[in-house]
């Protein structure tokens, strides 16, 4: 005991992390954040959460799955509930050869590793390729989860401008000769060219070959991310980087938006000299994909009219997007600028100048509703005016009464700072590059 | 203590709802530790329902922020005469309210950093810079900035140049329509509990708050690792009396009840400053209020047990 009469342990500096010492340098930006705790009022019902992606799956046959799902544990459980092969099930790496037929794209089943939804796919690509420092070249504003995975191998991740028609070729050589002027090595590029997350935009069909040819020129990977290339609202298919050029991108699929998010299975295309290292990762990594969610899946392929569903998500998001454009359309003030997707599940909207998105957050949570600040779809602290918008969860009036809800909130920060003058945002005012809606 | 059954409720609508379901869950698991039957229950359409249909035998209030601490929460379980832990409506609502708190405890005398409280109305009618600059010239740079109202420091910010305030007033009210300012008093940051137990409210050893950054933020507050606390304070003797004396007061001036927690800076000076007081004070594994228990020695469930038996006791008539 101590002069205080306590157990020396209870006693002194603590830091409630002795660990804090041991963490690799890539743990550093994993900390507590207030944007974050927002987010947990978003997900309660009273809140019109424009703000996740969580795709809407009241349409699926649950008491069809239901038979499906007990089918196969009575028939072949012992399979299901077993380890599998880190390439995946064969039959279903089949069949999501015939899915991504669809978009053009003509890939071996050997060629493909199934994985952990395309987060890890993308996961495992990085990993096989990225030293820290490399250089990734990622669309202005990119996906939040693969900004965290390319932090996560400490890449240094630069971004490339966008506009309506997606990804800016001149900017996207701009990035390489200015990396190349620094005498850095670029290693790959990653884009969503379809119904882009957040920007809501598609990459026009008359740059897809400029884009492929400008990387094969700099010797530079194309890593192209479609889960959402099945969900442009009048059917429409674009032709994937991929079915143009086999040897230079690799693609990511996932079922997460045609299918079911929670089974968490997706898949890596890769040239094939690429899969086997890609097939090691994902052993190292997982040991394999759950199996039973791998069955799952190729049953429901095998057995439903998946194609069907495809186009009753299409008109379920397609009524959800018009339900957004035509609120923003009535309620939005003066100086607001949004894209217009024709596929997918995002709006990407520009605020009047001024107006810092993560700093209003608050206020609207207090309004009970709930949008995504840009600055988490930049790398380097640009998307202070910007938010991205979901559509796909609520129904379109809950939308209609979010986006209400929203203007009131704008309209409350506008009059702050007519108040106070334009503020100083702690992160960056950009853009300085277009972004999707202002270019 | 079995054949009770508490519930603790946790979540609601406030900012400060992630906090409060790690505070609720940690609260939850002590509290089932010493043989307490608990229920979660989150603060929403069906709280009132499920309160008269299951009638717990106490409620332990575990909501951060608005209507867990402005008294709103309480006001219903005192309509359907359910005992709970903390404070009553009356006295939360005085407390809530940080101004109002303060100046109840100047009035009798306790030390509290000089403030200014005004909505934004005021701003925009008169003008921001001239009230800006009226409050600059009386409370000093650098000044804090909070909102009214709330917790886990969610909107406060230090301003160290008046050139920075339009942006940090603009972040500070996006939290409440109006700002408390403070003169900044540099010293060493403390926080004290406040328990009720048979011999009236008792001070446990206050822990020191040395945040790495210099700033005790959100960040600070629940990134374990970010902080260093020192339980107890390093505070000569007299000095930690003081800061007892402070929250005790504290606790007894505005009305308070059971548990809570007083914030506070010791000036270079030795001067003891009241910040706030916390009426439903966080009780994550990074929170205060656990890390003061253990530094007396005593047991977190045991502690909030005995806290749910005295609500038990106050409700019951007396014979």
């Amino acid at each position: 005991m101590t002069s205080t009469g306590q157990p020396p342990e209870r006693q002194g500096a603590r830091s409630l992390d002795p660990h804090l010492r041991r963490y690799a340098a890539r743990a550093e930006g994993m900390t507590a954040s207030e944007v974050r705790a927002l987010f947990a009022v978003a997900s309660r019902p009273e809140v019109v959460s424009l703000a996740g992606g969580m795709p809407n799956l009241a349409a699926l046959p649950l008491d069809s799955l239901s038979d499906q799902i007990a089918s196969i544990i009575a028939d072949e459980g012992l399979t299901a509930l077993q380890y599998g092969s880190a390439h995946g099930v064969p039959v279903l790496r089949e069949q999501i050869c015939e899915v991504m037929a669809l978009e053009g794209v003509h890939g071996h089943p050997d060629d493909l590793v199934v994985t952990v939804g395309s987060q890890m796919a993308l996961d495992l690509v990085t990993r096989i390729f990225c030293d820290p420092g490399d250089i990734i070249l990622a669309e202005g504003p990119s996906y939040v989860g693969a900004l965290g995975t390319f932090a996560s191998y400490q890449a240094d991740v630069r971004h490339v401008a966008m506009d309506d028609h997606g990804l800016v070729p001149e900017a996207l050589r701009a990035a390489l000769a200015a990396a190349e002027r620094a005498g850095r090595r670029v290693k790959m590029l990653y884009t969503i060219p379809n119904f882009n997350n957040p920007a809501g935009v598609t990459l026009a069909v008359s740059r897809r070959a400029e884009v492929i040819e400008i990387c094969a020129r700099h010797d530079v990977l194309i890593i192209e991310d479609n889960p959402y290339g099945l969900l442009g609202f009048d059917g429409q298919i674009y032709p994937a980087l991929r079915s143009m050029d086999a040897d230079n991108v690799i693609y990511l699929g996932s079922f997460s938006k045609t299918f079911a998010s929670g089974l968490r299975v997706g898949w890596a295309l890769a040239p094939h000299a690429v899969r086997e290292k890609l097939v090691l990762a994902a052993e190292s990594a997982a040991l394999c994909a759950p199996t039973l969610n791998q069955m799952v899946v190729s049953r429901y392929l095998a057995t439903h009219d998946w194609k069907g569903q495809i186009k009753s998500f299409q008109t379920m998001y397609r009524e959800r997007r018009d339900a957004l454009l035509t609120g923003l359309d009535q309620h939005m003030p003066a100086g607001c600028t949004w894209t217009k997707p024709d596929g997918g599940f995002f709006v990407w909207m520009t605020v009047p100048e001024g107006v810092d998105t993560k700093a209003m957050q608050p206020r609207a949570v207090t309004a009970r509703v709930a949008y995504v600040p840009g600055t988490g779809f930049y790398a380097d602290g640009f998307g202070s005016r910007q938010m991205r918008l979901s559509f796909c969860y609520p129904p379109p009036e809950r939308i209609s009464e979010g986006v209400r809800r929203l203007a009131g909130v704008l309209a409350q920060e506008i009059d702050l700072l007519n108040t106070f003058g334009p503020t100083t945002s702690r992160s960056l005012s950009g853009p300085q590059t277009p972004t999707p809606d202002t270019a | 203590m079995s054949d009770r059954c508490v519930a603790v409720l946790a979540g609601g609508l406030s900012h400060e709802r992630d906090v409060s379901l790690r505070s609720g869950r940690r609260l939850s698991v002590a509290l089932r530790s010493v043989g307490v039957t608990v229920e979660e229950w989150d603060a929403d359409a069906s709280l009132l329902p499920r309160l008269r249909e299951q009638r717990p035998d106490a409620v332990v209030i575990a909501l951060h922020g608005g209507e867990g601490e402005n008294g709103s929460i309480q006001t219903i379980l005192e309509l359907l005469d359910i005992p709970y832990v903390g404070a009553d409506a009356d006295a939360c609502r005085r407390a809530w309210d940080k101004p109002s708190a303060k100046a109840e405890l100047a009035r009798a005398g306790l030390l509290t950093p000089d403030w200014v409280v005004l909505p934004h109305r005021t701003f925009r009618e008169l003008g921001a810079r001239p009230v800006l600059d009226a409050m600059v010239e009386r409370l000093g740079l650098p000044l804090m900035l909070k909102p009214d109202q709330g917790g886990s420091a969610l909107g406060a910010q230090v301003v160290r140049a008046a050139a920075d305030l339009p942006t940090a007033m603009v972040g500070c009210l996006a939290y409440s329509d109006t700002v408390l300012a403070e003169r900044f008093v540099d010293g060493v940051e403390v926080a004290v509990t406040v328990i009720e137990g048979p011999d009236g409210p008792e001070a446990l050893p206050a822990v020191e708050i040395a945040a790495e950054t210099g700033v005790y933020d959100y960040t600070a507050r629940y990134t374990a690792g970010l902080t260093t606390f020192h339980t107890p304070a390093r505070l000569d003797a007299e000095t930690a009396a003081k800061v007892a004396d402070l929250a005790v007061s504290a606790h007894r001036l505005l009305g308070l009840r059971d548990v809570s927690r007083t914030d506070a800076i010791v000036a270079a000076d030795g001067g003891v400053h009241f910040l706030e007081v916390n009426l439903s004070p966080g009780l994550t594994e990074t929170s205060l209020v656990p890390m003061a228990i253990e530094a007396a020695g005593r047991s977190f469930g045991a502690i909030y047990a005995g806290l749910v038996d005295r609500a038990i006791a106050r409700a019951k008539p007396a014979l």
